[in-house]
């Protein structure tokens, strides 16, 4: 099917739930309102209160949207897309610049409407947003996919399960130290940025006292030590090269 | 599409600043040239006397004239009032039987006091009239100025709020990126653009009402053409704006952009379309290309129903001009409109 005017793109249309990262609702109207009126679009769709169960909206359906949280607003776009009972839903960053608290809400409705057998098409800058909520994750730079498959396998494909961050105490970073360090037993690669490394590591209960001695022997001291699992953020920035930038 | 134009009402309702510049300011407007034109007769014209021997002699014989208040006044003083309009004429006693009337010509209360002042003059020193004259004075509904206001009014309300209305909200809706999300549902394009149409058509009523309603309980302002006729102008007209504010709307990106060419569109029709005075004071080049303006074929549609009484089928070149304008400008803006 394809997207065009008329009838066959109605058609499509009537099958997928879109939300927009750029649109604002009419201020004007009340919650319930909007939802009324995208339904109205649709020959088959939940009816007003449904779709506010859905969102958790209940309380807030007199409400006009100008009164509304950044969190509630985007809660209701997300409403108006599930409207229509979508097959196929796209939310296009739902989560940026909301709180920890209105993130956590908008992922249990999408994992809701996953649960209940939808798909959802998402774009995020949140890695582990991907990570929790996503069966396949396309890694996007410069417009183009990077890098595709489960985040299972993404991370998988670092080749170690272990990150190790550490800054040392002196300024700038021996070049000599780096090649030490990348030629150790279980160490699969080695960033540098800044005055700081980053090690991936395999096994880390081998790797870290051997880094240790490492260290110890040269004579260099440490400011700063972390490690974590790997996760989809370290394979962006595998692949990028560089951090998550914004917008 | 039901939906959609209810939305539309319920956003312009809500926005009180908007409710009162559709309705309430014509009605301000009216209300205040209609006391301003009110129809007491022309007052008392203010004529000055230069002073110097028997100047209050003058003055006294002037000032019992029904129609005219005189005074005396120097000669700098008397040059000042004329030509700030306070008074319309300066007499100056020539000695003898001569007097130097001084006035401007081109207006048109000087006019009058010129023949007013002679008359009392010339009779006081014993002309004869020669013609029995007796005054027949009627008070003709439908020939004050208010009559003539209040259809120029609603023609100019319907063009405002239809272009208003309809612009702003069209290019609010393309600002807040609304269209885009709206365009990503199985809505029917024309349903958007009909639901103006739709949404007009109910709010013509509360202004029509509301004007002529007016009108009339204040300045007894009647219909005298019927309410059906009346009716039918106004939804045509209703149509044919609301037409020219989607084109007006159908490229502009922000509200700014739409301002200017709203004001663009406007301003000359308030002004050119006969609203607060008839266009046949333009040049005569001019008078073909005014009545080809929307506006002026309604307003000139509206006065021939409400002052003149005529039918709404005797009217059929000036709502022909209104159709066409909108007709015309609705297919272009549905060619041309911006949808993101």
């Amino acid at each position: 099917m394809r997207w065009q005017e008329g009838a066959p793109g109605r058609a499509l249309r009537e099958r997928l739930g879109i939300q927009l990262q750029e649109t604002q609702l009419a201020d004007k109207l009340t919650v319930s309102e909007v939802l009324t009126l995208f339904r109205s679009f649709y020959r088959q769709s939940h009816t007003v209160d449904e779709v506010l169960a859905l969102v958790e909206l209940e309380e807030k359906r007199k409400a006009r949207v100008v009164t509304l949280s950044g969190g509630q607003k985007q809660r209701l776009a997300v409403a108006c897309a599930l409207v229509s009972k979508p097959e196929l839903l796209f939310l296009d960053e739902p989560t940026t610049g909301l709180d920890p608290q209105s993130r956590r809400q908008l992922w249990e409705i999408i994992r809701r409407f996953r649960a209940a057998g939808g798909t959802v098409l998402l774009t995020t800058h949140y890695m582990e947003e991907a990570e929790r909520l996503c069966d396949r994750v396309a890694i996007m730079d410069h417009g183009k996919i990077i890098a595709q498959g489960t985040p299972k396998e993404l991370i998988a494909s670092l080749g170690a399960d272990h990150v190790v961050d550490l800054a040392l105490t002196q300024p700038g970073i021996p070049e000599d130290l780096v090649d030490v360090l990348r030629a150790m037993g279980g160490v699969t690669a080695v960033r540098t940025g800044g005055d700081g490394l980053s090690l991936t590591v395999v096994e880390l209960h081998r790797a870290l006292p051997a880094l240790l001695a490492v260290l110890q022997q040269r004579g260099v001291e440490l400011s700063l030590l972390t490690t974590h699992h790997a996760s989809l953020d370290d394979v962006f920035v595998a692949l990028t090269g560089r951090q998550l930038r914004d917008t | 599409m039901y939906q959609l134009a209810l939305s539309r009402m319920r956003e312009f309702y809500r926005e009180p600043e908007a409710v009162f510049w559709v309705f309430g300011f014509p009605i301000v407007l009216a209300f205040a040239l209609g006391l301003a034109f009110r129809n007491t007769g022309p007052g008392k014209l203010q004529v000055g006397v230069a002073s110097g021997p028997g100047d209050s002699a003058m003055a006294a014989t002037l000032g019992a004239s029904p129609r005219l208040t005189a005074s005396v006044l120097d000669t700098a003083t008397a040059r000042l009032r004329l030509r700030t309009g306070r008074i319309a004429l300066f007499v100056i006693p020539r000695g003898g039987d001569s007097v130097v009337y001084r006035y401007d010509s081109t207006r048109t209360e000087s006019g009058l006091a010129r023949l007013e002042v002679d008359d009392v003059l010339q009779r006081a020193r014993g002309r004869q009239d020669l013609v029995a004259v007796r005054d027949d004075r009627v008070v003709a509904p439908g020939s004050r100025y208010i009559d003539f206001l209040i259809p120029g009014l609603l023609g100019m309300n319907l063009l405002g709020s239809g272009i208003w209305g309809v612009g702003f909200s069209v290019v609010q809706a393309r600002q807040r990126k609304l269209l885009k999300r709206y365009m990503a549902t199985p809505m029917r394009r024309s349903h958007y653009l009909l639901s103006f149409i739709l949404s007009r058509l109910v709010f013509l009523i509360v202004e029509v009402v509301a004007l002529v309603g007016f009108g009339w309980l204040l300045f007894g302002v009647a219909v005298r053409g019927s309410f059906a006729s009346l009716a039918a102008i106004t939804v045509l007209g209703s149509f044919a704006f609301a037409g020219l504010g989607l084109l007006v709307a159908s490229r502009a990106k922000t509200i700014e952009g739409v301002s200017g060419l709203m004001n663009l569109v406007m301003l000359p029709m308030w002004i050119l379309s006969g609203t607060f005075f008839s266009y046949s004071r333009f040049p005569d080049v001019m008078i073909p290309f005014v009545k080809a303006l929307p506006l002026t074929a309604l307003n000139d549609a509206l006065r021939a129903v409400m002052i003149d009484g005529a039918a709404v089928t005797t009217l059929g070149t000036p709502l022909a001009i209104v159709v066409a304008w909108g007709a015309v400008s609705f297919v272009i803006a549905l060619k041309i409109f911006r949808w993101r």
